[in-house]
């Protein structure tokens, strides 16, 4: 199994690594029985993602795509953020090995959980489908 | 950048004077061993002189020596010719343990398949396997017993002497997989009441892909391997000449400077051994005293063992771990769930296994490393942050 260059770029050096003190919406998705948890904090400001922050218990590729989705996230508007796909974590760390793939889910899903935090502490209606879990971390069974 | 190699349970680097003595069977002493011309015989001579200097090693004869492809080869062949002896018996059952190598426990995962019974013991949170444990296991229809002497991933030595006596005892056959304490620990195979014995030469700085199948004189081998007459007829196929020599003569260097090895091997270890528990939530795996004197396991909380090898290979260190993600499984090591870890603290392993390659100033450089590699993987963890907040509020009551 060999990572890209970008995967161990972005693991080596993540980008928007840390704590957020007040955040406008903090999202936290897996299972530290699975091996992997992401926690993504954002600064909201007139529906800009003015800042964001990650922290991540896990392997390199999550990491890594916790470290790229924050960036690919940064100064985008809620929407555009809401459409980030683990797709497009993928392509942008140019591949992730097959069995890592669902670690591009999990920053989709972080990334989501941290937005839909923030609607609900701000009373914002959304369509709560937008928001369903894939099933895949199994984070749902610790609520 | 220095580069430190700390992965040698999973491989050694020949040393050179193995090399020295299997060059002349690259090119010079080339013949085919069943050959009658000089050519061959040369080649025959040196093959028997490496089964008896191997068989001398370990207490054994030489005709009870069966050169194979390595550990894996040898686990499957001895399980299976087990098996075939009881079979005229109709025993059924087998007893193992729950943290045996793929090589065993896979070959003991299809048997079950095929209608055999197998018993895998509980190990202790050390890693020993307990003997009333056993005692109790085994059965009528019992046809085998196979324990591995040394474990590869925590390191912890079983009662091989115990365990030995007792299947003699109750008539049963034993095998062992002593892959990872052939070369590092005294084994003789008379003194243990061994039956089967498999070792592997890359483990103890000889090559690749040679290994060794004890078999106790009086017990019917089944044959492994169908064609010529090589190795009394249970293997057929021309012998690795080269890698056989090499074999013997790591072995020879191994049990020459066992003693020295082994002093050296644990100064390293427990220098290691003690700086890693000063780290915060970090625990040893295996059993502190019964363990292979270049083995060190750890588990660090809040950190996952993936990202800890890695970055550790980024400073030069080689190391391994029984993440679920390194394994490629979801699930973390079976060794480390064996000895009771919950999973999200198995996920957290590392594995540095040492040899006489090894020096002090390497310890310092890894010691150093680590500790700043643990802080930074930590910082970044919602895991740690959860963990310490927790030991805060235990700490204000
Ligand atoms: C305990 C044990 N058994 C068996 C094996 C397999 O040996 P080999 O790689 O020579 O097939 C190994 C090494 O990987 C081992 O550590």
């Amino acid at each position: 199994m060999a990572y890209s260059k970008k995967v161990m770029d972005h693991f080596a050096n993540p980008r928007n690594v840390g704590k957020m003190d007040n955040a406008d919406g903090v999202g936290e998705v897996g299972n530290a029985k699975c091996g992997d948890i992401m926690k993504v904090y954002l600064k909201v400001d007139d529906d800009i993602i003015t800042d964001v922050k990650f922290n991540t218990f896990g392997c390199a590729s999550a990491i890594a795509t916790s470290s790229i989705a924050t960036e690919m996230i940064k100064g985008k508007n809620l929407q555009e953020a809401l459409s980030l796909s683990n797709k497009a974590v993928v392509d942008a760390l140019d591949g992730l090995p097959p069995s890592k793939v669902h670690c591009s889910v999990l920053a989709e899903e972080a990334v989501k959980a941290a937005i839909s935090d923030y609607y609900i502490r701000n009373n914002i209606a959304h369509d709560s489908e937008l928001f369903k879990c894939t099933g895949c971390c199994n984070s749902c069974d610790n609520l | 950048m220095q580069r430190i190699y700390v992965d040698n349970a999973a491989t050694t680097a020949i040393s050179p004077e193995v090399l020295e003595a299997m060059m002349p069977f690259m090119q010079e002493v080339y013949g085919n061993p069943s050959s009658i011309h000089s050519f061959g015989q040369e080649a025959s001579a040196a093959l028997e002189k490496a089964r008896l200097e191997i068989a001398e090693i370990l207490g054994a004869k030489s005709k009870e020596i069966y050169f194979t492809s390595g550990g894996s080869e040898s686990d499957n062949w001895a399980i299976n010719a087990a098996l075939s002896i009881g079979a005229k018996r109709g025993k059924k059952h087998i007893v193992s343990s729950k943290i045996e190598h793929h090589a065993v426990l896979h070959v003991l995962k299809r048997l079950e398949k095929e209608g055999y019974e197998v018993t895998y013991l509980d190990v202790n949170g050390n890693g020993i396997v307990k003997l009333e444990d056993l005692k109790s296991a085994i059965r009528e229809d019992t046809a085998l017993v196979t324990i591995m002497y040394a474990n590869n991933e925590i390191g912890s030595i079983q009662p091989i002497t115990e365990i030995g006596a007792l299947c003699r005892e109750k008539g049963v056959l034993f095998h062992t997989d002593a892959v990872q304490a052939v070369g590092n620990l005294p084994v003789n195979v008379v003194e243990d009441n061994i039956d089967f014995l498999s070792l592997s030469a890359h483990k103890f700085h000889g090559p690749k892909g040679v290994g060794v199948l004890y078999c106790r004189t009086g017990l019917a081998l089944r044959g492994l391997i169908i064609g010529g007459a090589q190795e009394r007829g249970r293997r057929a196929g021309t012998e690795n000449v080269a890698a056989i020599v090499g074999m013997s003569a790591a072995l020879k260097q191994a049990k020459d400077n066992m003693q020295a090895n082994n002093i050296a091997l644990k100064k390293m270890q427990a220098k290691l051994i003690d700086e890693l528990l000063k780290i915060p939530r970090s625990r040893l795996n295996g059993d502190p005293i019964k363990r292979l004197p270049g083995n060190i396991s750890f588990c660090f909380e809040g950190i996952e063992g993936e990202a800890l090898l890695l970055s550790l290979d980024m400073v030069g260190i080689a190391a391994s771990s029984g993440s679920a993600c390194t394994s490629g499984s979801l699930d973390p090591s079976h060794v480390l769930l064996a000895i009771g870890l919950p999973h999200e603290i198995a996920h957290g392993s590392l594995r540095l296994s040492l040899s006489n390659f090894n020096t002090m100033e390497e310890m310092e450089y890894i010691i150093e490393n680590l500790k700043i590699i643990v802080k930074r993987l930590r910082d970044m963890s919602p895991v740690w942050e959860k963990l310490e907040k927790e030991a805060n509020t235990n700490g204000l009551q």
